[in-house]
This record gives structure tokens, C-alpha cells and sequence, in this order.
């Protein structure tokens, strides 16, 4: 469990990322953080392995205030993966996803064993174990970026708009990836992004940012969506234009989801396969 | 061409002491940028100060610069150890700038993310930022490479015996073909420093090598994974 406290966040250039926000972040659950550029969604998600320190108040995980942790030292007990990959262009693939147990001082052996493992965890292929980054695709890259945010089976992973740079199809593909991941390995993940699809689709707990970090709303997905708290969540989440209330119109024998406005959302089908679960990843 | 080969024996001892003057400097002159370069990409004060005195130290005229180092180093007026500290002196001004770019050129994201898994500060510059860095100090070494072997002939001007040897010699003595061996020497000794500097290139940054043929492998992996 992640726990902020009254946390705000002043840079040195004046600018107030994050104004007195609080919230609980609970264990083996997914926490998207949403907002627009300025929202303070990163800042909040680098405060948690201390890349950025709160000016004021207090993070606590399970308990124990960051604080009077050794940063280097909690990096390495914490996941992270960003857009882009971050990944070290002169290291291979199994080397990179290697990185942090070798730094944690985990035999070169043990710790290449089971980051081949871990190619397969996120669904990579062995052989690419000794390319280089530059000679993989972008959606290759991020999943070497999650491989590597696991090798040290971290408790919290943070993801810093990991899907932000690859194109709709590779995206889609992740993020499925994504839900399978984490309902085998049940990590708490918080998950930082500007995209409310994104969001309603891999959150357990969905945050809705304003400017500096003041939230809008928080809540399940389907909480958000048949309840928005006030103007600027409807029209975040779309549900202001109409987006959000479908109906159903019959054409050419098909049953057709129809929003407000006209455009069309999707077909009605009856639930099937492994998906069909009545939460709020059942095929909307 | 008789003169060159009834004088192989001196070609080849002059090309040897020509390795032993400009090899040093060059070694030399790399360990002091590292540090310098750093210090100056680390600090804004530091970089105004040490890039502009690297500058000026480039310009300072060779011949003084051989009467200057006796006089504060202790050597005596005729040692080849002056001529080391003077083409390590223009290494190292050549080469300071070179790693202060080298450094401030890498990848913000990457430096980031390096430190957001969890390296510590000494290891991101010795794991990461000077690794990275590596393609932009390879090519400012060979410039200092190649610099260093063609400046190192004026050693002979103080009787550091090198393959500027041949220049005076021949100019007094008016053996045409003793000066163009000289000037072929130098060059040949010129590109192969900088031949060894690129194999060692290969060796060490084994990722820059791949770039071209990664653009390859990625078109293949992108088609694979559209089709997939």
C-alpha cells in the first residue's frame, strides 16, 4: 500500500506541481493517475521512488515513510518503466533487463537465467536476447522496458506513460499484455497517462488530475462513468458530448451502439471467452 | 629512391621514435579530458572556465611552449619529455571540449531511467555516461591522434629525434628524397593510429557497429510483428 500524505511539490523555479494531495494507493490493485500535461501525474509517480522529493508532507509504503529511505536502494526494490524504453542502447537486451539485479549484486549467471525468463514472461522471443534496443521495434522495446521493470520482482511497478510512443495496434497489444501480466503476477502497479481510454482500461482505481495535482475524482471506472463528481470529469471522460451514453439501434441485422451525437461505438455481442467477466473489462 | 633504400635502417628507427613521442601524449592527454570534461559538462562556471583555458592553451605557439616547460617542469632543454608535455598540453586542449560534449550528448531519457532502476552517482558516469558517450571521444581521438603524429615532427626543431628528423636532415643536407619520406612516414604513421583507433572502436562499442544493420533487423521485426 502507497500512502500520500499532504504531499506537495514546489520547483525550484516556482512552479507548484502538486498542491496538498492525498490519497491510498492499495496493494496488488492498478492506479492510473490521469490528467493533462501540467497535471503533476509524473511528479507524483517519481516521488514514490524518490527520483523527485515532496516539499512538503509525507509518502509512505506499507507503513514506512520513504523518507528515511536510501533512494538508490529503493529504486531498486521498485519497477519502473517509461516511455521510450529507457532503455541502455549500449547494453543487449539480456543484459539491460539484467541491469538492476546485477546492481543488487545477483551472480551475472542467475541473474542472465532469469532474464530469459523474463523475455518470456512478456512474451519475447529468446533469440532476441542479445540484439541491441536500437534493433528492436518500438513495441519490442517496451515489453525489454517491462522485462526489465520485473527482474527484480519488485512488490510496485511505476509506469510512466509506457505506451505513449508505440503506434494503435502495438499499443492495444500491450496493454492487453499488460492486464494478463498483472492478473498472474498481481503487482501494485501505478500507471501514469493522459489517455482516459487507457485509463478506464487498466485501472483498478482511476485518478482524475487537475492542474497541480489536485483530484478531480477518484474511483472505479464504472463509478467515474455513471457518476461523474462535477463538469471537468464529464468532459474529461467525454461524457459531456455524449460519448459515454450509448443506445443501441438495430441495422442491417446487427445490434449497433449509437452515442448521443451520432457516432458509432461499437456492435452488441453476447459475452464471450476468458473476458467475459461482469467488471468493467467485459467488452463494453 | 637509392637514398631510401640504403637508409632503411634510419626510416625505421625514426618511425619507432616517432611512435614513442606521439603514443604517450595521446594516452596522456585522453586521461586528463576525461576528468576535465567532466568537470566542465558537470558545472556552468567550470565549463566557462575550463573550455576557454583549453582554448587558449591550443593557442599558444609551439617553439615557446619548448622553452617554457624546462623552465617550470625541471627538464633539461634537449629531453623528449618536453615534447610529450607539449603535444599531451594540445591533446589535452582538443580533447576536454570533446568530452564535455560527449557527455552533455547523451540521452536525457536514458540518464534518467538509469536512475530511476536504481544506479548510483558514480556508476551512471562510469556504466553509462561514459559509454555512451564513447562514438563522440572515439572521433576526438583520432583528430587528437592524427594531430599529435603530425605535430610531433617540430620535435625536431629541439633534437627530439622523431620523423621531423628527416625534414631538417634533408633540408640541410638537400636530399629531396629523405624529405618526402619523412612527409610519407608521417602520414602512414598517421592512419594507422587512427586505423587501430577505429578497430579499437569496434571493439569496445560494439552497439554503434550495429545501427545500420539494426535498421535492417527492425523493417524485418516491424513486418513480423504487423503480420503477427
Amino acid at each position: 500500500m502507497i500512502e500520500f500524505r499532504s504531499v506537495s511539490k514546489q520547483f525550484p523555479d516556482g512552479t507548484l506541481a502538486v498542491d496538498d494531495f492525498s490519497l491510498t494507493l492499495p496493494s496488488h490493485q492498478t492506479t492510473v493517475l490521469v490528467g493533462s500535461s501540467g497535471s503533476g501525474k509524473t511528479t507524483l509517480l517519481r516521488m514514490i521512488n524518490r527520483m523527485v522529493d515532496p516539499s512538503a508532507g509525507t509518502i509512505e509504503i506499507d507503513g514506512s515513510d520513504i523518507a528515511a529511505l536510501e533512494p538508490v536502494k529503493l529504486r531498486r526494490s521498485i519497477g519502473y518503466v517509461m516511455q521510450n524504453s529507457g532503455l541502455l542502447p549500449h547494453r543487449t537486451v539480456i543484459d539491460n533487463v539484467a541491469t538492476v539485479p546485477l546492481l543488487r549484486g545477483v551472480p551475472r549467471k542467475t541473474a542472465r537465467t532469469e532474464a530469459l525468463s523474463l523475455l518470456d514472461t512478456v512474451g519475447l522471443d529468446r533469440t532476441l536476447a542479445d540484439r541491441y534496443p536500437s534493433q528492436l521495434s518500438g513495441g519490442q522495446q517496451q515489453r525489454v522496458g517491462v522485462a526489465r521493470g520485473l527482474a527484480v520482482n519488485p512488490n510496485i511497478l511505476l509506469m510512466d506513460e509506457p505506451f505513449g510512443a508505440v503506434d494503435p495496434i502495438v499499443r492495444a497489444e500491450l496493454q492487453q499484455e499488460l492486464i494478463r501480466l498483472q492478473s498472474e503476477l498481481g503487482k501494485t502497479v501505478v500507471f501514469v497517462t493522459h489517455d482516459i481510454e487507457e485509463a478506464f482500461l487498466l485501472g483498478d482505481q482511476v485518478v482524475i488530475l487537475r492542474d497541480g495535482g489536485r483530484i478531480a475524482q477518484v474511483g472505479s471506472p464504472s463509478d467515474i462513468l455513471s457518476n461523474p463528481a462535477d463538469d471537468f470529469v464529464a468532459s474529461f471522460v467525454g461524457a459531456d458530448r455524449g460519448k459515454r451514453a450509448l443506445h443501441v439501434e438495430r441495422r442491417g441485422g446487427s445490434d449497433i451502439l449509437v452515442d448521443t451525437e451520432g457516432r458509432l461505438a461499437g456492435v452488441l455481442v453476447a459475452p464471450t471467452g476468458p473476458e467475459a467477466s461482469p467488471d468493467h473489462r467485459a467488452p463494453q | 629512391m637509392t637514398w631510401i633504400w640504403s637508409n632503411l635502417d634510419l626510416l625505421w628507427d625514426r618511425t619507432l621514435d616517432h611512435l614513442v613521442l606521439s603514443v604517450p601524449p595521446i594516452l596522456l592527454s585522453f586521461l586528463f579530458a576525461v576528468p576535465l570534461g567532466w568537470l566542465a559538462n558537470r558545472y556552468r562556471l567550470s565549463r566557462g572556465v575550463i573550455l576557454t583555458a583549453s582554448g587558449l592553451l591550443y593557442a599558444i605557439p609551439s617553439l615557446p611552449l619548448f622553452f617554457v616547460i624546462p623552465a617550470v617542469v625541471g627538464t633539461s632543454l634537449r629531453s623528449p619529455l618536453n615534447l610529450i608535455i607539449a603535444l599531451t598540453l594540445y591533446g589535452v586542449a582538443l580533447m576536454v571540449r570533446v568530452v564535455a560534449d560527449g557527455l552533455a550528448s547523451v540521452d536525457k531519457d536514458v540518464r534518467q531511467s538509469a536512475v530511476a532502476v536504481g544506479y548510483s552517482g558514480w556508476s551512471i558516469f562510469w556504466q553509462v555516461e561514459l559509454p555512451m558517450a564513447g562514438p563522440v571521444l572515439l572521433a576526438g581521438l583520432r583528430v587528437v591522434a592524427v594531430s599529435t603524429v603530425s605535430l610531433a615532427t617540430v620535435g625536431a626543431v629541439i633534437g627530439a629525434q622523431s620523423l621531423g628528423s628527416l625534414f631538417t636532415d634533408g633540408f640541410q643536407r638537400g636530399i629531396q628524397a629523405e624529405i618526402i619520406a619523412g612527409i610519407v612516414l608521417t602520414v602512414a604513421l598517421a592512419l594507422l593510429l587512427d586505423g587501430a583507433l577505429v578497430l579499437l572502436g569496434r571493439i569496445l562499442l560494439p552497439w554503434t557497429l550495429l545501427a545500420a544493420a539494426g535498421r535492417r533487423a527492425l523493417r524485418v521485426a516491424r513486418a513480423a510483428e504487423v503480420s503477427a
